[in-house]
């Protein structure tokens, strides 16, 4: 009898306890150093953007007549006169804006995000499961959105409603929320469509038709939480995009309206200056670079985590 | 074959109509017109140019009109450039345009392809960080960042190039690099993660064991296959070149159709707007008809029916 227990022993390392995918994928994860460095930036730079006027004691619209009268006009270098980040041409204090700039770009990249989630994902799944004519209403739509250039798109909507209630709302950024996540919801639905299609056939599908499961609740509960992996690496390398979609919108002039200052209009402003105080370019470039940096790293990161069988693949 | 192509070349149709309709409608639905200026015209001015340019017709009499003559070859009017019409205005800036897309295009693929394929044969080595490096650079750097950063160092600091302009070869350098910087790095990071998974397939180690030579195994087994899905994204690729590239014309001041498109919204000239945004819709389209077909040709287990 002894010997008998002993050989039903559980062999090295199979005796673990079993995990979660969602521990598993942490773990993954936080062995991943890119995607550390990379979370760890976003989670500072989110921290900035809801705390940032507690960091500084400029408002970002508070012009330093002093310093500006010091200097004779020009732009403050850094680390002087109280200013960490210098100043701009007009006596702004550039740490501040740019601490206001993190608050615009991570709003940003949270509005356009729940724009994508809660049109692209109901479509994609509507037209993934029902097929047919839905299917073919959204693949259509895709059509016209895929070719109609997507900067070009977003400048088109931003200038023609500039001066209605629309285009003032929420110091102009509803505007560029709404223009960018009509361009960015498509991708999530197809990427949705075609996680339904494939699971659609799946085995456990079929039993729960066979017992009767409502439509809505296969797909609630059986298929989307089964697609939800891309969808949240999607949703991650989406942000870097709405940044730099509206950075470059700052940067051409449209958009937030002033005082308020994205990163984009920074480094617009930070240009006409920037033989002679070239800071006024290099910080916001530096910040933009670190947010498109850290939400890239940490979305790859987190793609590696939840299927590894993609591991590498873009 | 051909009658996929076909009808995707007919489905172009419909969706450039939509652009259209679109980009028509929602010119007109904003407040303001072609005539809005600081110091407001006189009403009675503001009613003969409407006249003059069949502004006070309905929109959609006016996009019927619009359509029938770019149908025809007539781009119509420019509001602003009351000398010129937008067909001499896209004639006179397409060659820029085409020139830097063009050349960014070739340098990103000539470029990013062989980075990433030389990053994933020497997979964490010295190479692999190089190439590395450089995608990190094109994707942390927008392209209006990275112009302004080439210009202050190799136009102001090193006098290398001019600053701007198009006026030969050295004014052609830091444009075309900024505008690939980003698609060098994307399809760099895509080029290497499908070299990877290549590396891993059967018929691979196949051609290993078989003792052929290194050198034809990446050529022939590893490179032609990894570079099938690279193809998918040179469409959105180009479109981003496309768009991209008016940023690149205003900062460098090169004489492209680019350069008036923004500054053709503010003013509501409708006509260049129109004519732009078919333009490059359209270019965008054809491009991602292209590639569709390019791929069924390297990758002969797709047939499209």
């Amino acid at each position: 009898m002894a010997t008998r227990t002993q050989a039903l022993e559980v062999p090295a390392g199979l005796d673990a306890k079993p995990t979660s995918l969602w521990r598993d994928a942490f773990g993954r994860l936080v062995r991943n150093r890119m995607a550390v460095v990379g979370g760890v930036i976003v989670l500072i730079l989110v921290f900035l953007a809801i705390f940032g006027p507690f960091l500084t004691p400029y408002p970002y619209s508070a012009i330093d007549y002093k310093a500006m009268a010091a200097t004779g006009g020009i732009p403050v270098p850094p680390l002087s006169m109280g200013h960490l980040f210098g100043t701009d041409n007009l006596g702004h204090d550039l740490f501040s804006r740019i601490l206001d700039g993190a608050r615009i770009s991570m709003t940003v990249a949270l509005v356009v995000q729940v724009v994508v989630i809660f049109i692209g994902i109901p479509m994609g799944a509507a037209a993934g499961w029902f097929g047919g004519r839905m299917d073919n209403l959204l693949m259509r739509i895709t059509d016209v959105v895929y070719a109609f250039p997507d900067l070009l798109f977003i400048i088109l909507l931003s200038i023609s409603f500039k001066d209605t209630w629309f285009g003032g709302a929420v110091d102009g950024l509803l505007l560029v929320f709404v223009a960018i996540g009509i361009v960015s919801w498509v991708t999530m639905a197809r990427l949705v469509r075609g996680q339904i299609l494939s699971l659609k056939e799946t085995e456990y599908v079929e039993a729960a038709r066979a017992i009767g499961v409502s439509d809505f609740r296969i797909v609630s509960r059986h298929l989307l939480p089964n697609a939800i992996g891309p969808v949240i690496v999607a949703i991650t390398l989406g942000i870097p995009s709405a940044i730099l979609a509206e950075s470059t919108l700052a940067f051409l002039g449209i958009g937030v309206n002033p005082p308020r200052a994205s990163w984009g209009t920074l480094i617009n402003d930070g240009s006409l200056w920037m033989s002679s105080t070239p800071h006024m370019l290099v910080f916001p470039a530096i910040a933009i670079a670190l947010a498109l940096l850290s939400f890239t790293f940490l979305g790859d990161g987190l793609r590696d985590a939840l299927d590894p069988k993609l591991k590498g693949k873009q | 074959m051909t009658a996929y192509i076909i009808r995707r070349v007919l489905w172009l149709i419909p969706v450039l109509f939509v652009v259209s309709v679109i980009t028509f409608a929602l010119m007109h639905s904003a407040p303001g017109g072609p005539w809005q200026r600081e110091k407001p015209l006189p009403a009675a001015t503001v009613a003969l140019l409407d006249e003059k340019y069949k502004l006070d017709q309905p929109v959609i009499v006016q996009y019927l009109t619009w359509a029938g003559n770019m149908l025809t070859g007539d781009l119509g009017p420019s509001y602003k450039y009351r000398s010129r019409d937008v067909n001499d205005m896209v004639a006179s800036g397409i060659g820029p345009t085409l020139q830097l897309g063009v050349m960014a295009f070739l340098l990103s693929v000539l470029v990013g392809i062989p980075l990433g394929v030389i990053a994933a044969l020497r997979q964490n080595k010295v190479p692999d960080y190089l190439a590395t490096g450089i995608s990190v650079i094109g994707i942390a750097t927008p392209s209006f960042v990275l112009a302004f950063l080439l210009v202050l160092i190799f136009a102001s600091g090193l006098h290398w190039f001019p600053t701007g302009g198009w006026r030969g070869p050295e004014t052609w350098v830091m444009p075309t690099v900024a505008l690939a910087a980003f698609p060098i790095a994307q399809i760099a990071r895509y080029t290497r993660a499908s070299m990877l998974e290549v590396t891993r397939k059967d018929y691979v180690r196949t051609a290993q064991s078989k003792g052929l030579k290194e050198r034809s195994i990446v050529v022939v087994h590893m490179i032609r296959n990894a570079l099938i899905p690279v193809v998918t994204i040179l469409g959105p690729i180009f479109a981003g070149l496309v768009t991209g590239s008016f940023i690149i014309e205003t900062i460098y001041s090169i004489p492209g159709i680019g350069k008036f498109y923004v500054n053709s919204i503010g003013q509501r000239d409708y006509g260049v707007i129109m004519a732009m945004t078919m333009l490059y819709a359209a270019a965008v389209a054809v491009m991602n008809l292209v590639v569709d077909i390019g791929y069924a040709y390297i990758d002969p287990r797709i047939r499209y029916s």
